[in-house]
């Protein structure tokens, strides 16, 4: 039986931050998420007493793995002075934060809090990168980790499904590359704020100074297609497929809507939110999709009475190319086997009719797994108010836009919808 | 002798035997492998076991050159990379397997839709025996 969701209690959000990403050897945790907290604080346009926070809800994968510390809430809490009061962590893998917003999101819906503050968190740079492959295959399927698939490996399978089955190639795949980078370079948080052009002159220019053969290719997708520029990971996953290792933070003010006035004069409001599961390969209906990426723009939809016709951008979980033409299907911008039409046609760039992914995606924004989640909330809220500066969506009234996160293997997704009203 | 319970523990207990083995629910007739003590179509859990043909077709792919540890302690490198795929079985059900008897360093020649037919790994890791799917094209 379907049912129209919808909360208790507006939401809606006043506030929001993120911390540089990349990779940093000397700032920890702490010190990521105090940058957010800073940033989100100055970003409330009437001010906020941070003593007034009722509760925070933090995402946070595995810094148990990656740092050797776990219990990440109390933590962040005394590092803002919100201790004694309540700090509750959410895990859900790559999309652990977006599970944060939501408990945030509950919690004022429910009336039990009326301002809340969500955020996320992940460290992973201390590591090697073989180690960091083995502490995300923590949140992979056991049936896939037992046969060798990695979390590229994963998505390369998902490429090769769909390829046979709607006529795609890996040049498809680049066109989402390419746009990626080009949107990063306009996004100062952006760990890989480069260009693919800017990479193939760099390459060049750094072969002429060493003295050795000095490459050259017609185009990008000439330099994608070397393997000695872009070797395979997970055929056909390639290095300029996969995002990167990141550390990074974000956070974000969630308050009752209907006091949403005290901190602002222009919030966003949260007008559909929806979560999923999903088995992995060997229970999932399709290989081409995620049946919780499905479930969650249900719920989503069903909220906010809005079709995907109405949300003007997005951003999805671009953990590889591959995933990025598998959510702009499942959240319906585009019929399945269509996307990659779409795409070459330049339908998601930042001024075609459905950008997607402004910040630059995970693919070159970075991917600082427990933080993710929020960053790309963030990014919405940033296009809603139209405080994106040279990235902005050149699109009169922009009133609509959402995140996608995916956790696991599809293992966990959110959709968010947000509205500027 | 009395029946192995619908686990994980006797799916691969099986697989140590080279069987490849799913639960069929005896109320609506699912197949399930690896086996579910839970049917999810009526919920029922009176199981039983039902061995599978091993036959089926590639489903989906992945020659994989940046390998777990695992893996690269086996001898699997950028040079030398591994198949794992999904095989869609006679039985109309999925399973995660490795792929082999297929060209990894030439992953256009694989192609989705293969016939292929159940194998088995036997791994000896610190003295005990792991044995892990495979699946190699037929004939």
């Amino acid at each position: 039986m379907k049912k129209r969701r919808k909360l208790g209690r507006g939401v809606a959000i006043v506030g929001a931050g993120m911390s540089k990403f990349g990779i940093f050897k000397e700032k920890n945790s702490k010190d990521l998420f105090a940058q957010a907290f800073s940033e989100m604080i100055a970003s409330v346009d009437k001010g906020i007493d941070p003593g007034d926070i009722d509760a925070l809800y933090l995402g946070n994968f595995s810094n148990d793995f990656f740092v050797h510390q776990a219990h990440w809430a109390p933590l962040i809490a005394d590092l803002i002075g919100l201790t004694s009061k309540p700090a509750t962590r959410t895990e859900g893998a790559c999309a652990s934060s977006a599970l944060a917003f939501r408990e945030g999101v509950f919690a004022i819906a429910s009336g039990f809090y009326d301002i809340v503050l969500v955020g996320g968190v992940e460290e992973m740079s201390k590591r090697s990168t073989a180690e960091v492959a083995e502490g995300l295959a923590l949140a992979t399927v056991p049936y896939e980790g037992e046969v060798g698939f990695t979390f590229p490996g994963v998505f390369g399978a998902v490429a090769t499904a769909y390829f046979a089955h709607y006529g795609a190639t890996r040049e498809h795949l680049m066109d989402i590359t390419i746009k990626s980078h080009k949107n990063a370079v306009l996004n100062p948080k952006a760990q890989i704020p480069h260009s693919i052009r800017d990479i193939m002159a760099a390459k060049a220019a750094r072969a002429e100074k060493k003295g050795s053969p000095v490459p050259s290719w017609a185009d990008e997708k000439e330099f994608l297609s070397d393997p000695a520029a872009n070797p395979p990971v997970a055929w056909p996953m390639h290095l300029f497929d996969c995002c990167p290792i990141s550390d990074g933070a974000s956070c974000m003010l969630l308050v009752g809507q209907e006091l949403a006035g005290q901190f602002t004069d222009a919030p966003i409001h949260v007008a559909g939110i929806g979560q999923g599961s999903g088995s992995g390969f060997h229970g999932s209906r399709s290989l081409t999709s995620f049946d919780a990426t499905r479930h969650a723009a249900q719920e989503a939809y069903g909220m906010s009475g809005l079709k995907p016709a109405d949300i003007q951008f997005s951003e999805v979980h671009d953990c590889f190319s591959m995933a990025e033409l598998v959510h702009i299907e499942d959240l319906g911008f585009f019929e399945p086997g269509k996307g990659y039409k779409a795409v070459a046609e330049g339908a998601t760039v930042l001024d075609g009719p459905m950008p997607i992914n402004t910040s630059g995606g995970l693919k070159c924004k970075g991917h600082p797994v427990g933080a993710t989640g929020v960053s790309q909330l963030y990014e919405v809220w940033t296009q809603l108010r139209g405080a994106a500066g040279e990235r902005q969506i050149p699109k009169k009234d922009l009133r609509i836009g959402a995140a996608h996160n995916l956790g696991g293997t599809g293992g966990t997704c959110t959709f968010t919808i947000l509205e500027r009203r | 002798m009395s029946e192995r319970p619908f686990t994980d523990l006797s799916y691969r207990e099986y697989l140590s035997e080279e069987k490849l083995m799913g639960s069929r629910c005896i109320n609506c007739g699912a197949i399930f492998v690896p086996p579910r003590p839970i049917c999810i179509h009526c919920f029922g859990s009176d199981m039983a076991w039902e061995p599978m043909s091993g036959k089926g077709r590639l489903a989906a792919f992945t020659c994989i050159s940046v390998g777990p540890p695992a893996m690269v302690a086996e001898g699997y490198t950028r040079d030398r990379p591994y198949c794992s795929g999904v095989v869609e079985l006679k039985e109309s059900v999925r399973v995660d397997a490795r792929i082999e008897g297929v060209d990894t360093t030439r992953p256009e020649t694989i192609r989705v839709g293969m016939p292929m037919t159940a194998d088995f790994i036997h791994k000896d890791a610190d003295g005990e025996v792991k044995t892990v799917l495979a699946f190699r094209p037929a004939g």
